[in-house]
């Protein structure tokens, strides 16, 4: 459950990100978050992990209100959350398994719950096989369902994903929207930030489309139009 | 966290200091001098404390007669000394008697001394107890004009030395706590974020998927802590051998500086040693964890 409620945020710079953004994602949505290069599409999804606050306005994620989050309940907000960013972000020294089950022991999930809970989340993005496997060994589309898995092992509410296909090609960056689409048939909430209008369009999802730090449209089966993403 | 796994954090703090087992190596040598210093000069000052109980616990004054005097004569002055001013009381020792007590003092290296009944190098003296300290320095003039004496130590002498002596001592242990505190607090702390440095992607994802910072922490700290006892540990059997060591050999070469036995300080040095390494080693390491305390 994500609720933003007039939204400003200026960073310490002077640079004006957001400018008065409303958006409410209720459970069980699936939406894209699209827009050019500096629209303010991750100072969005920083905003939702709490990595940074509203310079104006109210951000309410799962509960958690983002703008006078105490420091110690940051770690419980992020537990509701499953982040992927472009980058992947996996630890190149540990296994494919270790990657994951690193997720687990980092909010102190005991070891017999990680040893059933592992194979289970390799298993549904295709990777058990390669579960022994060092990171830098797989595709690029692999690694990308790795830090998925990773994202989904502490079972969040809510997914977000930084520009997920960013670095894959055509045929593995569909797979990867496949498999969040799949993800959320399972009941999680998944945000999709993109700038790439071909894979969006080939879903009927709700769009949502920034730009200069405003929100220019919001439809449900919408497109990400032309016109709209060059406004 | 629903139960606080310390085999985890031990795990992790033990593979993290052998990830970077140089620096670590350092941190520990530099620590074990440190605490080897700092411990050699308090031990210096407890024998010092102890020298100085052990003179005040002897007579007040001695008096050493001419060795030209045969031990008879000397015996004969006993009524010429004991009448002096101020004096209550005036104990001969002979110079067999003083080299008697003198092995006792030796104890086992007492065989140091086997030739010297036929030559014995100690004079003749008298202890002498005054009446009254006010006049202590004239008991001490008074003595010295007595022709057979040859010389007149008074107890006041050798403290004041020794106090003088421990005071310079204490200062600089004190002066040497401080900079090697601060020098074993910045190594472990470098090490330590040495160590941040290194896993600084795994600590990235950590906090991502919502660790707390106390389980982020807890490693490191738990490595600064062992650095801590390792140095402490090792740094106290070194400094075991070296007192053992040179206490054998200032006993060889001055017997009457004889060193109060390890074992009489050991459960102190001991302890000394793990409270101040594993202090300095958690201090170490939360000092360069600091900044985790942001997110
Ligand atoms: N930490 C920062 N400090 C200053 N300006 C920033 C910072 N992060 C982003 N910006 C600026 O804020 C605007 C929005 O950035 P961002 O949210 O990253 O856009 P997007 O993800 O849509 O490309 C850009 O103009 C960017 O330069
Ligand atoms: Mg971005």
């Amino acid at each position: 459950m994500v609720r933003l409620i007039d939204v400003h945020k200026t960073y310490d710079n002077g640079t004006k990100a957001l400018k008065g953004l409303t958006l409410r994602i209720d459970d069980g949505e699936f939406v894209f978050l699209v827009g050019p290069s500096g629209s303010g599409k991750s100072t969005v999804t920083k905003m939702l992990t709490a990595e940074i606050r509203p310079t104006e306005g109210r951000v309410v994620v799962n509960n958690y209100t983002v703008n006078n989050i105490k420091s110690s309940e940051i770690p419980y907000l992020r537990r509701t959350l499953g982040v992927v960013f472009q980058d992947f972000r996996l630890i190149d020294k540990k296994s494919v398994y270790e990657n994951v089950a690193f997720a687990m022991r980092a909010v102190g999930a005991p070891q017999r719950v990680i040893k059933k809970r592992v194979p289970y989340m390799l298993d549904l993005v295709g990777l058990l096989h390669k579960a022994r496997r060092c990171p830098n060994e797989l595709a690029g589309g692999e690694q990308q369902r790795v830090a998925i898995a990773r994202a989904l092992v502490n079972n969040p509410s809510l997914i977000i994903a930084d520009e997920p296909t960013g670095n894959l090609d055509p045929a593995r960056s569909l797979e990867i929207m496949m498999l969040l689409e799949r993800i959320n048939s399972l009941g999680t909430t998944v945000l999709v930030v993109t700038h790439e209008r071909e894979l969006v369009n080939r879903f009927s999802k709700r769009v949502v489309a920034l730009d200069g730090g405003m929100i220019i449209s919001d439809r449900m089966g919408g497109y990400y139009q032309n016109e709209t993403a060059r406004h | 966290m629903k139960r606080l796994d310390i085999s985890y954090f031990l795990r992790q703090g033990v593979g993290s200091i052998f990830s970077h087992g140089f620096m670590s190596f350092a941190a520990v040598t530099v620590m074990m001098a440190c605490l080897i210093i700092t411990g050699s000069f308090s031990l210096v000052a407890f024998n010092i404390d102890h020298m100085i109980a052990k003179v005040e616990s002897q007579s007040e004054i001695t008096v050493y007669i001419d060795e030209a005097l045969p031990t008879g004569d000397a015996q004969a002055l006993k009524d010429t000394i004991a009448s002096a001013a101020n004096v209550s009381k005036a104990v001969f020792v002979s110079k067999e008697q003083a080299l008697s007590e003198f092995r006792k003092e030796l104890g086992e290296d007492s065989s140091l001394v086997d030739g010297l009944q036929d030559d014995n190098p100690l004079r003749n003296s008298y202890r002498i107890f005054i009446k009254d300290v006010k006049f202590y320095g004239e008991t001490v003039e008074a003595l010295k004009k007595i022709p057979q004496v040859a010389s007149v130590v008074s107890r006041k002498d050798i403290t004041d030395r020794l106090i003088k002596v421990r005071s310079v001592v204490n200062a600089v242990s004190f002066v040497l706590i401080v900079m090697l505190g601060t020098v074993s607090l910045f190594i472990i702390s470098n090490t330590v974020k040495l160590a941040t440095f290194t896993r600084r992607e795994e600590i990235a994802i950590m906090k991502m998927v919502g660790a707390t910072n106390n389980f982020i922490r807890a490693p490191f700290v738990v490595e600064g802590f062992l650095l801590g006892l390792t140095s402490s540990v090792t740094a106290f059997f070194a400094q075991w051998g070296i007192y053992y060591y040179l206490g054998k050999t200032i006993s060889a070469g001055f017997g009457l500086f004889a060193l109060v036995p390890f074992s009489g300080v050991s459960q102190t040095a001991f302890l000394f040693f793990l409270a101040s390494g594993t202090f300095v080693g958690t201090a170490g390491s939360l000092l360069a964890i600091r900044k985790f305390l942001n997110v």
